[in-house]
């Protein structure tokens, strides 16, 4: 394939000579709806981690606390000269700091799971891959069991073997999370292992620790990425369902699934915000991720590859 | 076809001896069995004769054998809350959640597939587009959140439908207690059954679309456009049925999952279903139905995958070929 400059784009740099990275960021700017997921995706992280100060008040300073203001429809005076914009929940606490709060807490627990059963399903599938035979057996077969049941059941069941917390809770998100990474990481050592780069390293008599680590692992990076990426949106959607259900995190940590079963008891007599915003700070973190992942899926993916 | 399935019914029967095995680990290996299956306000007296009774002074295998027979004979444990066979207590609620299921993949079979369809013929188009943007929020909207604003609209604003609970039932057969044969049990089902339905009706839709989108490329919609036949013949009988072999398979395995996801569905609506009985059990720390519950899922997630498997091959002889000479 030839590279011809049109003479309207000169000093433009042509597309093959371009570094991967370079590549995979113009290739991901491409789409508008993806970048208006990632600059979205974004601010949410920055709400979480900015939550101490951009709040107007600290939710869980029961001294900033007033019953006599609880449940103030959106919009509302409060005291001291500010606006609950988005309302106060039962205790009298603004949602909209409640919301950062929550953002924080359910992003991490959906961050800290994703990437520890990230490293395991890694470990387990490079494993399963590299070596073959029995373990590769094993592990594909308890990988191909665990699949075939949906993830909420499995995390029922665990949480009900392992009783409540959030360390169990991320516990059973990682074993629920390891296996799609262990399958999709095997087959892409599977493949990788053909190639003859690969075959190449075994000539030198490299030890297998350097050709797993250095050769083979950094090559099924990109579909991990993608994996990851939805797992991500399926591991905070997944706490928010446990937490809404009360098997989820503790009433100390309030998750937003916590705040919108918090809501659920005020909705009926036509409180709607206690569990209304919440769930939209939740579907909007869902739907940014989800559509960043969407286009990871195309950039990353060799087949398209211009 | 015989052999295939009884090889298949062989290979289940493994499966379900597996996960019997997983369980009992799960319960007994890993959790204290004393404290899971026996009441822990019972006295000294009452536990040991509990523990006589379950087996539990037994080396680990024989155990096993009590664990399965209890089982089969649906008197493994009685309810801590309840004082009844835990296996009869959800068999008793058994019916509420297949009815909310089958309403529910129903809902997403009838709406899923003329939109999937509608969107593979017109991708471009307007309507095409926005099925496939609403597939997307589909997928990314939170199932118990829908339910709380399906609350919100239609109960608390509009005031058309009940917020909770199956209304009144009859009788099906003499049998089988459902709501949708009566008027006011059907406003109690329209609500949930939709709320579960969403989720598989977005990858209905987009399975539906993405077959579609692939047999109007292939050689025998080519040949029967050139033969000068209708369009609706074309997508009603060339179309449509060489799309519904991977729909099917898809329906039936989804099933399975629906029934699972219906524990979501059902405590958002007070939907007096399993799903809700578990929940509440976790709650409550009876862990006897926990455990009933959770053979009883299982059983039925094996039954399905087999009747899938039986029906695929009975759709598609390639199958049943290529696993009969394997």
């Amino acid at each position: 394939m030839s590279t011809i400059v049109p003479a309207a784009v000169e000093g433009a740099t042509p597309y093959a000579m371009q570094s991967p990275w370079r590549r995979i960021v113009s290739d991901f700017l491409a789409n508008p709806l993806a970048v208006f997921g990632l600059a979205l995706l974004a601010l949410i992280v920055a709400a979480a981690l900015l939550a101490p100060v951009i709040s107007p008040q600290n939710p869980y300073d029961l001294a900033q606390l007033d019953v006599t203001h609880g449940k103030l429809p959106p919009g509302a005076k409060a005291p001291g000269g500010g606006t609950f914009w988005l309302g106060t929940d039962d205790q009298g606490r603004d949602m909209l700091s409640a919301i950062f709060y929550g953002l924080r807490i359910s992003l991490m627990v959906g961050a800290v799971s994703t990437i520890l059963a990230l490293c395991i399903g890694l470990a387990a599938g490079v494993t399963a891959a590299y070596f073959g035979g029995r373990i590769e057996t094993l592990v594909m077969r308890i990988v191909e069991i665990q699949l075939s049941f949906p993830a909420i059941l499995i995390a029922l069941i665990l949480i009900a073997v392992l009783g409540q917390g959030t360390g169990k809770v991320i516990a059973a998100l990682v074993t629920i999370q390891w296996a799609y990474y262990a399958r999709t990481v095997r087959s892409a050592a599977l493949v990788e292992k053909r190639k003859e780069y690969m075959e190449a390293a075994r000539c030198l008599a490299l030890s297998p620790a350097r050709i797993v680590f250095r050769h083979l692992l950094p090559n099924c990076l990109p579909p991990m990425i993608v994996v990851a990426t939805v797992q991500l949106a399926a591991a905070i959607a997944l706490e928010a369902t446990l937490s809404f259900l009360g098997l989820g995190l503790p009433i100390t940590e309030p998750s937003l699934g916590l705040l919108i079963a918090n809501g659920y008891q005020y909705l009926l007599s036509g409180k709607y915000w206690i569990s209304f915003f919440p769930g939209v700070a939740l579907l909007l973190t869902i739907v940014s991720i989800n559509l960043v992942a969407d286009q990871l899926r195309d950039v990353l993916n060799p087949r398209l590859q211009r | 076809m015989l052999v295939y399935v009884i090889r298949r019914s062989m290979q289940s029967m493994v499966v379900l001896f597996v996960m019997s095995l997983l369980v009992f680990v799960g319960v007994y290996a890993i959790g204290n069995p004393i404290d899971i299956l026996i009441n822990p306000q019972a006295d000294q007296m009452d536990r040991e004769r509990a523990i006589a009774a379950l087996g539990l002074d037994q080396p680990l295998w024989q155990q096993y054998f009590v664990f399965v027979k209890g089982a089969l004979t649906g008197d493994l444990v009685r309810s801590v809350v309840h004082a009844t066979s835990a296996l009869d207590l959800i068999l008793e609620r058994m019916p509420a959640t297949m009815e909310l299921a089958i309403a529910a993949m129903l809902i997403a079979v009838v709406f899923g597939l003329p939109l999937g369809l509608w969107a593979g013929l017109k991708p471009d188009g307007i309507a095409g587009r926005s099925i496939m943007a609403g597939s997307i929020l589909g997928f990314s909207l939170p199932t118990f959140w829908v339910g709380l604003m399906l609350i919100m609209v239609f109960s608390v604003m509009l005031g058309w439908l009940p917020s909770n609970g199956r209304g009144p039932t009859t009788l099906l057969f003499g049998l089988i207690p459902v709501s949708f044969l009566s008027w006011e049990g059907l406003r109690h089902l329209v609500m949930p059954a939709t709320n579960l339905a969403l989720f598989k009706l977005a990858l209905l839709i987009r399975l539906t679309r993405a077959g579609t989108r692939e047999s109007l490329l292939q050689n025998y919609v080519k040949f029967a456009r050139a033969k000068g036949l209708r369009n609706s013949r074309i997508i009603g009988v060339h179309v449509l049925r060489n799309i519904m072999i991977p729909i099917v398979t898809v329906i039936g395995l989804e099933f399975g999952s629906v029934i699972a996801f219906a524990t979501v569905t059902e405590s958002v609506f007070a939907w007096p279903g399993m799903g809700k009985l578990l929940i509440d059990s976790i709650n409550l720390l009876d862990r006897p139905v926990i455990v009933s519950y959770l053979l009883v899922i299982v059983t039925i997630f094996i039954l399905i995958n087999l009747a899938v498997d039986v029906l695929y091959s009975a759709l598609d002889p390639r199958v049943r070929l290529t696993d009969a000479r394997g």
